[in-house]
């Protein structure tokens, strides 16, 4: 009886969390009438051409290509300079180290000062550029991805390095061969989590890019929205089509953001 | 012994070269650090698009945002309400719905957890447009629910009435971020020993008093943990209210971040950095408090 009870509040809840995006999915193969109400119905027919005149008039090819560049670039650059920081800063436990440890993860607390970045990217020549934006979402996430990495590196022996050592292996011969394929499921972990998270970053490019050719999904969709508004067919489909690489990710990478989301929140 | 130190350290230091951090550190301290560390002392001037030259103010700006002008202390007011007030439904749900998916559902646990975890993963700017429909008074699908239910009452107008825009942002919130907590507290869960609950229930212990004398006081330090996350998350609110009502009707709903950007939009750059190094102050002082509680429980060794 109690379980029945359970399951059945257990099921409610999954379609209220589900809800949004079947009526995104839905809505986007209706035409602009029958989807003016936002309704939960199927489509009376099917809509595809929605999908073409977003990707066209909302210049969404562009956008997705954009995202796609900051937001792989930068997982690659964050996670790579993490790792190498979090593999020596975990092993080589001096006193300076522990400081840039603790210095580099304070950064997971700390807010981002937008404002005076601004003074920042342009003494660097960097407003308004994709190298830019790029570098600022690396920095982003450096924090919590040194984080994860450097709890993962110490369950790894370091008598798997001395082994290494003495058969005469360089520093970067250690960390290309040995580590890096070592800390192959912290790495995963982290790039699952950082790609999400940059993918779903608004405010950004919001402050730094002005030209809407570099902007990003998020960007681009906001925007399209504020344009479309009384479209929803076509505001359905562009919100599809910013989601469908994160369920994408999420879908192939769910056991590895479950394992990454609970370190450190949990012994174990 | 003190020789055999030194050589060990050297050791180290040879196979664990100090370049390996040069990069993260440089990247880290230029774009983050940096910006943070000169906002605290453009704090104190009169910095603008509008003049080219910077003056030392003293606590001019910090004057105007916590006596002089009204709006911006409202905004902090909000992003307090809305910081605790996520803290507490997304703690209390999250923990309702972890013990649902670990104690009470033996049949597709994983698939309803992924399903209740999915929201946490999709762009805020993503989800607020597909509430702003949900929300919509004529035509959303809740009032259109409660019309077909026979509840008309309950049928509001939920991001432009400005006594209850906010609380709707947060039940927003909520919605997609109750998912992460969930899962942390359902690691939490599954780490208590199994013993303690079969002891407990060969005393003849209640389901509650299982709950109030094992889970809760184990659960304890993940439930600090979520908080302080928690926390962070709901000071630094911006998406989520730049979406669904960009800071009204009026300032109903404006928060600290969304001022920032405003005040920078307008050309007071000193204004709103000075906003931002309140929150730095607050922040950090919390993410120190949050590291020593991670650290204790991953064996820092």
């Amino acid at each position: 009886m109690a379980r029945g009870v359970y399951q059945a509040v257990a099921i409610a809840v999954s379609i209220l969390m589900i809800i949004p995006i079947y009526l995104m999915v839905v809505n986007s193969l209706k035409d602009e009438t029958q989807a003016r109400s936002m309704g939960v119905e199927l489509p009376a027919s099917l809509h595809l051409e929605n999908y073409v005149a977003v990707i066209d008039e909302g210049k969404l090819g562009q956008a997705f290509v954009n995202s796609v560049v900051y937001t792989a670039s930068a997982t690659v650059l964050c996670v790579f300079l993490a790792t190498a920081a979090a593999f020596v800063l975990s092993r080589n436990r001096t006193r300076l180290n522990r400081f840039w440890y603790l210095f580099l993860v304070i950064g997971i607390a700390m807010p981002l000062n937008y404002v005076t970045m601004t003074k920042v990217m342009q003494l660097t020549h960097l407003v308004n550029t994709q190298l830019g934006m790029i570098l600022l979402y690396a920095a982003f996430r450096l924090p919590f991805a040194v984080f994860v990495i450097f709890a993962f590196v110490h369950t790894v022996p370091t008598e798997i390095d001395e082994a290494g050592i003495i058969d005469g292996c360089s520093p970067r011969q250690l960390f290309w061969s040995i580590m890096m394929p070592l800390l192959r499921p912290a790495w995963i972990t982290v790039s699952v989590l950082t790609f999400l998270d940059l993918w779903s970053e608004f405010i950004l490019p919001l402050y730094f890019l002005s030209s809407s050719t570099k902007w990003p999904m998020t960007l681009a969709v906001y925007n399209f929205f504020g344009i479309y508004e009384a479209n929803w067919n076509l505001v359905s489909a562009d919100v599809v089509l910013t989601i469908l690489p994160v369920i994408f990710v999420f879908l192939i990478g769910q056991r590895y953001i479950m394992s990454g989301m609970t370190t450190g929140a949990v012994k174990g | 012994m003190k020789a055999g130190y030194r050589r060990r350290t050297d050791w180290r230091t040879r196979a664990y070269p100090g370049y390996f951090v040069v990069g993260a550190v440089v990247l880290y301290l230029v774009f983050i650090v940096i910006p943070s560390v000169m906002g605290f002392f453009y704090s104190f001037t009169d910095w603008s698009r509008f003049s080219s030259e910077v003056a030392f103010v003293g606590l001019e700006n910090f004057k105007t945002i916590f006596v002089s002008n009204p709006t911006l202390l409202q905004a902090i007011g909000n992003t307090v309400i809305f910081t605790v007030g996520t803290i507490v439904t997304k703690t209390v749900f999250g923990l309702l719905l972890a013990l649902l998916v670990s104690r009470g559902v033996r049949r597709l646990s994983t698939v309803h957890r992924a399903f209740m975890y999915l929201p946490a993963v999709l762009p805020m700017i993503v989800v607020g447009i597909v509430f702003k429909s949900i929300l919509n008074p004529s035509t959303g699908l809740l009032n259109e629910f409660f019309r077909a239910a026979g509840l008309d009452v309950l049928a509001a107008q939920w991001l432009t009435n400005p006594d209850i825009a906010l609380y709707s942002i947060m039940a927003v919130d909520t919605w997609k971020g109750v998912g992460f907590i969930m899962l942390l507290l359902l690691a939490g869960l599954q780490s208590i020993p199994r013993e303690y609950y079969e002891a407990a229930r060969i005393d003849g212990a209640s389901a509650f008093a299982e709950l109030r004398f094992i889970s809760l006081p184990l659960l304890m330090p993940v439930i600090t943990v979520t908080t302080v996350l928690n926390l962070l998350y709901g000071l630094k609110i911006f998406d989520s209210v730049w979406v669904l009502t960009n800071g009204g009707p009026g300032y109903a709903t404006e928060t600290v971040y969304t001022i920032v950007f405003k005040e920078f939009a307008r050309g007071h750059y000193a204004v709103s950095t000075a906003l931002s190094t309140v929150l730095f102050v607050v922040m950090t002082t919390a993410g120190l408090f949050l590291i020593r509680m991670m650290h204790r429980q991953v064996d820092y060794a």
